[in-house]
């Protein structure tokens, strides 16, 4: 404890609280996002540019109009999904940070289904290739989760390793089997039938998944606080021991729990490719399963909480490609995503820190 | 007047929500054994810690023979000629006892000489009475061998005064006995002794003049020759205990527990159980006296199902649960009050809501359909909150931070509220104040007088012989005697502890 002022009739102290409200955690977030934008001024300004005007400009290219804000919601489809699924893995210190991985292993799986039944009327292929891509990434994430609870392998080092096995597995579809005759050797596969694409609302981009995102938010946020497996995760997330004392099967959760994650980021990049790209091609995803680690985190793990930051980390990848047309390098968007980590980080430390005034003599 | 060795004016010292200690005064001569006695949070290893230069007072003055002086690091202690033996050891485990005691002393050069090491270590602990072999590896050592390297380490350090925090509760009676010879000699050789501690007849047997310690105030100091358990008692507690007393007409009923030849590995894969056979019955109270490690975790572990037998049977009201899983125990009326309170009976961060359904989430009027019934979970909180008298700041608070005695009684209200069969408690009023630990006793005896088998792990051989029926001890993992508690003695007791049997023979 520091003493910082001494007055005469009695002392100013920092004090340390043990949690921080939800509100002050807000404030701290919207502070870091302005500590964020400074430092990236700085970068902006080396750059011979106007950090004001760069800004004005992302800000409107994701906000100041109906397309920018159509898009901005686009992009955050693919970083809510992921982001909740590496929010319940958190949830229970499962450290899944394969969802880049299963974002394409799910494209992949929903994929097979719009080029090998390709009559099937929407109605049927949608919800069977919903089922796919949520299947692709769970298998994806099963993987690690087995070994994991059979046999204790390190979930960071699977999950991680078989993002680089699912993207070099696309990209061998796309330039090989799937390849598209017609496109003269580019990495693609034929463009999906219309039956197979997701519903867009008139005259915008912005697809079904939306509501997929918001859905699963708010299911997983009633799983989490309403229900006896949510109570099973919240338990084991905090203390192993106390899971099993209390008879809580771990092995089991932790293997569900790795698939609801892995399916979840499945479900991200199966909207993908039938709600945006149309086919399924090289680099589909320009990293949301990375992006969607610091959504869950700066989410603080909480489903509701995870879709408005993924709105947030969205209108920064628009207003970041808006840059770049501009000029502005376009690794300003991951240098201001680090920075805002970083000072959220910073901050929540301070913010348990408050000032007391004592009086002498008491 | 004589210069006091050590003295503290005025000490305060805070921590987050707690003032640890509050403008404690403390002096202790050199030449005598001081006693630092409070309950557990009084704050007594605050205060020592203070001293040792672990931390820094926010106000007052620390005197060492007279002179004024500002710790800024334990090194500044030591050279002051201040040691501390902690409660857990700081040994390097792989290395020989010598080199444990070399490190942090300046007798060593850039170039080792051990044998000179070892003979100057040699001629110490004779001085002292204090015997090691100095070229063991610590991890081969008792409990009681380590501590002793502790000592040896801190006075080769040049320490002329030494600090022991609670430094019996690992010990059986015989080696705390000798213990305290070795630090009256010590203190008799013109050093100062201070001993961190609860224990009353501890204090009575080895200190020269006690400083009582409660709610982080210095209340008293006192000499051993004018004061007695009773005052002391009052002193520590601030009023006059009742005594909790058994209902002495003991009626124990059907077998309830029955382990049949148990044999388990510990976390390291060596035997921990050995051949372990031990029944509780309706309406009795067992308890396990034994040195902590001797296989009391394991025992609980594989009885609650949290740990698989290699080989034995364990019944439980007359059906084979071994190796059941630990939701089909739990289901079969069996409640555990772990040792670790906070962080395997609770769990720290989430609310007392969330912590009073940890073994009824599954069924029963907590959930309807997949859903938990908040509103009825609430209820059971508040209930239970009134009966057990928990004091807390807001249902909706992370359980850790409640205080430890109403820690203990959320966990046993939980815990006695199905009205168990058997109940397994390990260490249940550990570090516990004088007031929880007579309400946690009220309860045992409660659900004994219910019919409820209870099977107690404790280090505190008086809380055995008050509450137990039959006393069971336990070494090395396996059984050494069955005694009932009126036909018992301490020292009887300690031989078994230490695995001295009847015959005299140390069992191996």
């Amino acid at each position: 404890m520091l003493s910082v002022f001494e007055k005469k009739n009695g002392i100013l102290r920092f004090e340390k609280k043990l949690s921080i409200s939800p509100l002050s955690y807000l404030i701290v977030l919207i502070i870091s996002i302005i500590l964020a934008l400074a430092v990236g001024a700085i970068f902006i300004r080396i750059n011979s540019f106007d950090p004001l005007e760069v800004y004005q400009f992302m800000f409107e290219s994701s906000f100041g109009s109906a397309y920018g804000i159509s898009e901005t919601i686009v992009k955050s489809i693919p970083l809510m999904l992921s982001g909740l699924g590496v929010a319940l893995a958190f949830r229970m210190l499962l450290w899944n940070i394969g969802a880049e991985g299963q974002i394409y292993m799910g494209a992949c799986a929903a994929t097979a289904i719009a080029l090998y039944f390709p009559r099937l009327p929407s109605g049927i292929m949608i919800p069977a290739m919903l089922l796919a891509g949520f299947v692709g990434g769970a298998i994806w994430s099963l993987i690690p989760g087995i070994m994991r609870a059979r046999a204790g392998v390190n979930e960071i080092i699977t999950t991680l390793m078989l993002n680089y096995i699912a993207i070099l597995w696309v990209n061998y579809l796309v330039f090989g089997p799937w390849s598209d005759p017609a496109s003269f050797n580019q990495p693609i596969t034929p463009k999906f039938p219309v039956s197979a694409m997701l519903p867009t609302l008139p005259g915008s981009r912005i697809h079904m998944g939306i509501f997929l995102g918001l859905v699963f938010a708010i299911v997983l946020y009633l799983v989490l606080t309403r229900t006896r497996w949510g109570y099973e995760i919240r338990v084991t997330g905090e203390s192993e021991s106390a899971a099993k004392y209390a008879g809580i099967n771990i092995v089991r959760n932790i293997m569900l729990v790795m698939l609801v994650s892995g399916g979840l980021a499945g479900l991200a990049g199966m909207a993908e490719v039938a709600g945006v790209l149309g086919r399924l091609q090289q680099s589909i995803s320009p990293g949301y399963g990375y992006t969607a680690i610091l959504v869950a985190i700066l989410g603080k793990l909480n489903p509701l909480a995870v879709v408005i930051v993924s709105f947030l980390f969205s209108s920064l990848l628009v207003g970041g490609y808006a840059a770049q047309t501009i000029g502005v390098p376009a690794a300003i968007v991951s240098m201001l995503q680090g920075a805002i980590l970083f000072f959220v980080l910073a901050g929540e430390f301070i913010a348990r820190f408050r000032l007391r005034y004592e009086r002498r003599g008491n | 007047m004589e210069q006091a060795t050590v003295e503290m004016r005025n000490i305060t010292k805070r921590f987050p929500g707690v003032l640890a200690n509050e403008r404690v005064n403390f002096k202790v001569n050199a030449g005598e054994v001081h006693a630092l006695l409070g309950e557990n949070g009084a704050g007594k290893t605050t205060l020592m810690s203070i001293l040792c230069g672990l931390y820094r007072a926010d106000e007052g003055e620390i005197f060492i023979k007279g002179k004024k002086v500002s710790f800024s690091s334990p090194r500044d202690a030591i050279n002051m000629g201040i040691g501390m033996v902690h409660q857990h050891f700081r040994l390097v485990r792989p290395f020989t006892v010598a080199e444990n005691i070399l490190l942090g002393s300046n007798d060593a050069g850039f170039i080792l000489d051990m044998d000179r090491v070892e003979k100057n270590i040699k001629n110490f602990s004779k001085k002292y009475g204090l015997k090691v072999d100095t070229k063991a590896k610590v991890w081969q050592l008792s409990i009681g061998e380590q501590q002793r390297v502790e000592i040896i380490k801190i006075l080769y350090q040049g320490a002329d005064i030494l600090i022991l925090d609670e430094p019996t509760a690992v010990l059986t009676p015989q080696e705390a006995e000798e213990l305290f010879k070795v630090l009256q000699q010590i203190a008799q050789d013109g050093k100062a002794v201070i001993l961190i501690t609860h224990k009353l007849n501890e204090v009575m047997s080895v200190a020269d003049r006690i400083t009582v310690l409660r709610n982080g105030k210095s209340v008293a100091t006192v000499e051993k020759e004018k004061t007695d358990i009773h005052e002391l008692t009052k002193l520590m507690v601030g009023r006059e205990m009742p005594e909790v007393k058994k209902t002495e007409d003991f009626s124990p009923g059907g077998v309830v527990l029955e382990l049949k030849n148990v044999n388990a590995l510990n976390d390291k894969g060596y035997p921990a159980l050995r051949n372990f056979s031990l029944s509780v019955h309706e309406g009795e109270i067992v308890g396990i006296a034994g040195v902590a490690g001797n296989g009391q975790r394991e025992l609980t572990e594989v009885i609650n199902g949290l740990r698989l037998t290699e080989s034995g049977e364990i019944f439980i009201l007359g059906k084979n649960m071994t190796n059941r899983p630990a939701q089909e125990i739990i289901d079969a009326g069996v409640a555990f009050i772990p040792e670790d309170r906070l962080g395997m009976g609770l769990v720290p961060n989430l609310n007392i809501l969330d912590n009073i359904i940890l073994k009824s989430y599954r069924k029963g009027p907590f959930l309807k359909g997949s859903f938990l019934d908040w509103l009825s979970i609430r209820k059971r909180a508040e209930s239970l909150i009134e009966e057990f008298e928990i004091k807390i700041s807001d249902l909706y608070c992370p359980v850790k931070t409640m205080s430890g005695g109403h820690l203990q009684r959320l966990l046993l209200s939980r815990e006695v509220h199905s009205s168990p069969k058997l109940i397994v408690a390990v260490y249940p009023t550990r570090g516990l104040d004088v007031s929880a630990v007579e309400f946690i006793h009220h309860v045992l005896l409660a659900q004994r007088a219910k019919g409820a088998a209870i099977l107690m792990i404790s280090e505190d051989l008086d809380e055995i012989f008050k509450l137990a029926d039959r006393i069971a001890v336990i070494y090395e993992g396996r059984i050494m005697g069955i005694i009932p508690a009126k036909d018992a003695d301490l020292r009887k007791i300690g031989l078994l502890m230490a695995g001295v049997d009847r015959g005299g023979e140390i069992a191996c």
